[in-house]
């Protein structure tokens, strides 16, 4: 039995080795789509990243009649931040409005000095909600309309910006959903490719495979040689398709990182490599077994 | 040791390859098949190895009943028998010893064993000069001598050469049948499939003579009769 599998694999890389031609071409296209596999799922962190970008930017703010009392909105801050929806909350006094107001209007001279005429602050406290998913503010808002909470507030945002929100919740989802489907659709291809190029090469050993079987070798040793090829071919072309993607990412990071901030493209793809590379190992490695089995299987009937 | 009971091949239905075909092989026989090309010959060895099923009757060889064999069953009987090919059927990747050296791998045969006899055997057909040689780099006739290297190496009970001889000069094939005999002498049962009139009148062994399927002579030191 371990002679049987010793030598079933010795002639999986001694075949593999001597039909370099037909290797390297099935390596070739093998890369291509383990490199498509590859940027599909660097392109789904990316989207990621750019949504989470987008959905920092939204919040709701809540703005309070000046008769309210820091108590009071500290309470419903507290009493907000127990509904599982809510992210984060950040409370604006008056005090600190005024300062932020004044920090954005320091080039307008007239305003300051509008301001410095009242003696007392006009601006009001407001907390800035954000929500865990951008499709939940429509709940926190409905939240504080209710009228124990409504008689302290002033005004939301939420009532003036919801067109655009929902636009936004709107867009993230189809993103999300469409970028699923695209990498759905892709892999199958990716696949596919390299099912066929197995396929190919494998009927170019169709004779060979017929000889042995007449030669009176069992199905297994005719295909274990040949899922072998399979595997060893997933698995250099999964270490070339990392390879060169390192330098492309190293070049395309900067300019990524002008339109989101928040990623290091480059530092995500070092940092992860070794999970990043698993995963096409394990893509390629199967799809290569599992084509090789299923083409030698054809030529395996008589 | 081998029987053919009745059997008969049609294929698709219409076009008939073996009609009624009945005959008994003994061990360490040496018979020779002979007929036109079309008249059933290959028929009756693809039908012994399993590589055909008979439409109608029954095939034994050994304690196996051939016909009743499944597909994953197949390579045991494979192994009782050695095979020889107009087309030698050599593995193109494989070198000459590594060719004959498969024929042991397959049976799980241990690897020191394999490396004292396939020298032994190499050096019997008087290649072993060219034992690191691929086929594409060896003659027809030494294409063919690695062939029955292959075919007799795991000592087969049997040895079915199908027109080995088909494409070979007549020095060759002179050379060819020399070997087949040898290996017959040392105890090998051999079927030889061919329609070269001058080999099967200088053999003066059994002949079954086919024509259209149907068996129409069967002699001990028979000739090559067709009308």
């Amino acid at each position: 039995m371990f002679t049987v599998i010793w030598r079933i694999i010795y002639y999986g890389i001694k075949n593999f080795w001597r039909n370099a031609w037909p290797s390297i071409a099935t390596i070739g296209t093998m890369v291509i789509a383990l490199s498509v596999f590859l940027s599909l799922i660097l392109f789904n962190v990316i989207t990621k990243k750019a949504i989470e970008l987008i959905q920092e930017k939204i919040d709701i703010s809540v703005y309070f009649k000046p008769t309210t009392s820091e108590d009071d909105i500290l309470n419903i801050k507290q009493s907000l931040e127990t509904l599982p929806e809510v992210k984060k909350i950040e409370y604006i006094s008056r005090d600190k409005a005024l300062e932020i107001f004044k920090e954005s209007h320091k080039e307008d001279e007239t305003i300051l000095q509008a301001l410095n005429e009242l003696d007392r602050n006009p601006l009001v406290a407001s907390l800035n909600i954000q929500a865990k998913d951008p499709s939940q503010y429509a709940l926190i808002a409905e939240y504080l309309s209710s009228p124990n909470l409504s008689k302290f507030i002033d005004s939301l945002s939420y009532s003036k910006n919801e067109v655009v929100i929902n636009r936004l919740v709107s867009i993230i989802h189809t993103v999300n959903q469409g970028g699923f489907i695209i990498t759905l659709i892709l892999a199958i291809v990716a696949g596919l490719v390299i099912f066929n190029t197995i396929r190919l090469a494998i009927y170019s050993n169709r004779d060979e495979i017929s000889i042995m079987r007449l030669v009176g070798a069992s199905n297994t040793f005719v295909r274990g040689p040949y899922v072998v090829g399979g595997i060893l071919a997933g698995l250099i072309s999964a270490l070339i398709s990392i390879i060169i993607a390192l330098p492309l990412v190293y070049f395309v990071s900067p300019y990524l990182k002008i339109f989101i901030p928040n990623l290091n493209f480059f530092s995500y793809f070092v940092s992860n490599i070794f999970l990043l590379t698993f995963y096409q190992i394990i893509f390629g490695v199967l799809i290569g077994a599992f084509s090789s089995f299923v083409a030698v299987r054809r030529y395996l009937k008589n | 040791m081998i029987v053919f009971q009745n059997v008969w091949k049609v294929y698709n239905n219409k076009s008939v390859a073996l009609e009624d075909v009945s005959f008994k092989i003994n061990a360490n026989e040496f018979v020779s098949i002979v007929g036109r090309s079309g008249a059933g010959k290959s028929t009756i060895l693809k039908l012994l190895i399993g590589e055909e099923k008979p439409t109608k009757g029954k095939i034994f060889f050994g304690q196996y009943e051939v016909n009743k064999l499944k597909n994953k069953e197949l390579p045991a009987l494979r192994r009782h028998i050695g095979i020889v090919f107009q087309d030698f059927k050599l593995l193109p990747n494989k070198t000459a010893y590594e060719n004959v050296a498969f024929a042991l791998e397959v049976a799980g045969r241990p690897s020191s064993e394999i490396r004292d006899l396939v020298p032994q055997v190499l050096d019997m057909v008087g290649l072993l000069d060219k034992a690191r040689n691929f086929p594409h780099e060896l003659s027809g006739g030494e294409k063919q001598r690695v062939a029955i290297a292959r075919a007799m190496i795991h000592r087969p009970e049997v040895i079915l050469a199908d027109e080995p001889t088909g494409n070979l000069d007549p020095f060759h094939t002179a050379e060819i049948i020399n070997l087949l005999l040898k290996i017959n002498n040392l105890g090998t049962t051999v079927i030889l499939a061919t329609h070269d009139k001058e080999i099967i009148n200088s053999l003066g062994k059994r002949v079954i003579t086919l024509e259209n399927g149907k068996v129409i002579r069967d002699e001990e030191k028979g000739r090559f009769i067709l009308v």
